[in-house]
């Protein structure tokens, strides 16, 4: 029965997202609203494979999903004006970062972990902002434009057609969430939960625990950049901004109003928070006020998230 | 050259020290109660706005005994209200509600006296420099510094020789067995916070004499903080003093060859401790 359950959700949420360019305008919003929902949902699923499964707090994944938009940006700007090219060199930046840092954070645990991973994560910004000539510094990096795909047969023009931009990254999210999917149900995936549930149990087994925890993270980052290299492709710019602290923060309170334990959780999540924070942020000019204050409330009440409370409902 | 690297060495210090402060508050809340307070650099804007409004009725010197006391009092309130709560549940949810706080205390401040930077006074004879040689050290800098070492002194002898400090470090060590033998451990959760808010209060005030006052004021000075803390080692007090000193002084040294790096700088150091340390210079394995 829960099995059958989570297969009619899969199938929901896929018919869900295939759809959405026709449905989303007749329910007052855009295309370009379901795209960023679409790639912030992403990012914060990738810090939910760290958070919801392995059982690590990181609170500084803004750091390589604003390499990847960087990286992206960069190499569109300077280089070639190659939309698959950028792309990957986005993500190898960001996963390369994580990689390198991992290793001097992977033996931490709790809020020693997470301090290292948001202080690790200001590096980047202050790269981003200082290093004017190249980064743009505060303004960023505008004054470029994503590419029309070619396929030889056949062109995608995502520069100009937005649901075409939006199937692009519906194809990156499917690609990304299926192999995020697969490794969690991989022997690895297993031994991840294992960790999570008792680490010292899984210590005891001979799991090198800290290895996984490493590997867990960069599989992590790497889908961050992804998502990060999408965000600066569907702006067309990227700003400091991208790679800032309160931006780990949303990623997290994402993942947690959606909830944590749920597969969909961080997608649901970030579809609410987002339509949520442009409601607030086009009515009045504290919205930063309302944005701490839904943190402050999905703490005190909402601490499962909307999918946890579904799921307790539905066995109860 | 050695006057500049002089110059900046003590400029350094006096950053570190503000460092120091602000992370000595900092790891005295999360030693005990396991909390990354985010919202420390709001309290900070706080304690200083606080200051910038009671400067005018009772002058400096009452406005740095009264402001702290106030910012302490609203952290012994939110405390009491919110991060209560959240004690022995997964750190994430402490972190995320100090986050939204960060937040509003930012945006409220700034809905309050308005995002354009104020001033305030600060006594005419800690305006002027020492000497003439040693132009750059006003009194306001080394009153500042001494200011630190005071309240470093009197927060080390709290901790030592009064029967609260004593529970404070014993409660660090094991919560539990504190509890079991009659001490109430919400009260000295609920003192310890606002002990820790009372120094971010202080940084405040002082801070804000120097680089004035804006919403966000605390931001640039929350990140130091926290890589004095793994610096030094989570759970060491001692740590974090020395590890907001030596990042204040290496980002001092540092402006004077590599002015660019001055930020960095930290983040370099704070790598290679936890290369050689993954605990921090001072922390112990297996505690956190």
């Amino acid at each position: 029965m829960n099995k059958m359950n989570a297969r009619s959700g899969d199938i929901v949420v896929w018919l869900l997202l295939l759809t959405a360019p026709y449905w989303l305008p007749l329910t007052g919003g855009y295309v370009e609203l379901g795209s960023r929902i679409l790639i912030l949902g992403l990012a914060s699923m990738a810090l939910n494979f760290l958070l919801g499964y392995t059982g690590v707090l990181s609170f500084g994944h803004a750091a390589y999903f604003g390499l990847g938009a960087y990286g992206t940006a960069v190499i569109m700007k300077y280089f070639v004006e190659s939309t698959p090219l950028a792309t990957a060199f986005g993500v190898l930046i960001g996963t390369l970062a994580a990689a390198i840092i991992g290793p001097l954070i992977a033996r931490l645990r709790g809020v020693y972990f997470a301090m290292c991973t948001i202080a690790f994560g200001q590096v980047f910004y202050f790269i981003a902002f200082q290093w004017r000539d190249f980064t743009g510094g505060d303004d960023g990096l505008s004054a470029w434009h994503r590419e029309p795909l070619h396929f030889g047969f056949a062109t995608l023009d995502i520069l100009n057609n937005n649901k075409a931009f939006y199937y692009m990254a519906l194809a990156f999210f499917a690609a990304a969430v299926g192999i995020m999917a697969f490794i969690l149900r991989s022997p690895f995936g297993r031994t991840l939960l294992a960790i999570r549930e008792n680490e010292r149990r899984a210590r005891f087994l001979g799991i090198p625990v800290d290895r996984h925890i490493w590997l867990s993270w960069v599989i992590s980052c790497c889908f961050v950049s992804l998502a990060g290299a999408l965000y600066a492709l569907l702006n067309d710019f990227v700003d400091p901004r991208a790679l800032r602290w309160d931006q780990s923060g949303n990623f997290v309170i994402m993942a947690v109003l959606g909830g944590m334990r749920s597969f969909w959780g961080p997608l649901v999540g970030a579809a609410i928070f987002i339509v949520l924070r442009d409601y607030i942020s086009s009515h009045t000019e504290n919205w930063q006020s309302f944005v701490g204050l839904i943190f402050v409330l999905v703490v005190l009440f909402f601490p499962r998230g909307v999918l946890g409370i579904i799921r307790r409902k539905a066995t109860s | 050259m050695t006057q500049l690297l002089f110059f900046n060495v003590f400029n350094g210090l006096i950053i570190g020290a503000f460092y120091a402060l602000m992370a000595l508050g900092l790891s005295l809340i999360m030693n005990l109660s396991g909390v990354i307070n985010f919202a420390h650099g709001g309290f900070l804007a706080i304690g200083a706005y606080l200051a910038y409004m009671l400067i005018p009725y009772i002058g400096f010197w009452g406005a740095l005994i009264v402001s702290p006391i106030l910012t302490a009092v609203i952290g012994l309130a939110v405390e009491r209200v919110l991060i209560r709560r959240l004690y022995g549940r997964d750190p994430l949810y402490s972190l995320l509600l100090t986050f939204g706080l960060a937040f509003i205390i930012e945006d409220g401040t700034r809905v309050i006296w308005g995002a354009q930077g104020l001033q305030y006074q600060i006594p005419t004879f800690l305006q002027s420099p020492l000497s003439n040689e040693l132009f750059f050290l006003t009194g306001y800098r080394v009153f500042m510094v001494a200011m630190v070492v005071v309240i470093v002194l009197a927060l080390f002898l709290i901790l030592n020789y009064t029967r609260l400090g004593l529970r404070i470090r014993a409660g660090t060590l094991d919560l539990e067995t504190v509890s079991v033998l009659g001490v109430n451990v919400r009260i000295l959760r609920n003192l310890n916070f606002g002990l820790g808010i009372y120094m971010a209060g202080l940084a405040g005030v002082l801070a804000a004499g120097m680089l004035g006052l804006q919403p966000t004021i605390g931001d640039s000075l929350i990140m130091p903080s926290f890589i004095s803390i793994i610096i030094g080692g989570l759970g060491s007090l001692p740590g974090t003093l020395l590890g907001g000193l030596l990042i204040g002084v290496a980002s001092g040294v540092t402006t004077v060859f590599l002015p660019a790096a001055s930020e960095a700088v930290m983040y370099v150091i704070m790598a290679a401790v936890l290369l050689v340390r993954p605990h921090g210079l001072f922390g112990e394995e297996g505690r956190f």
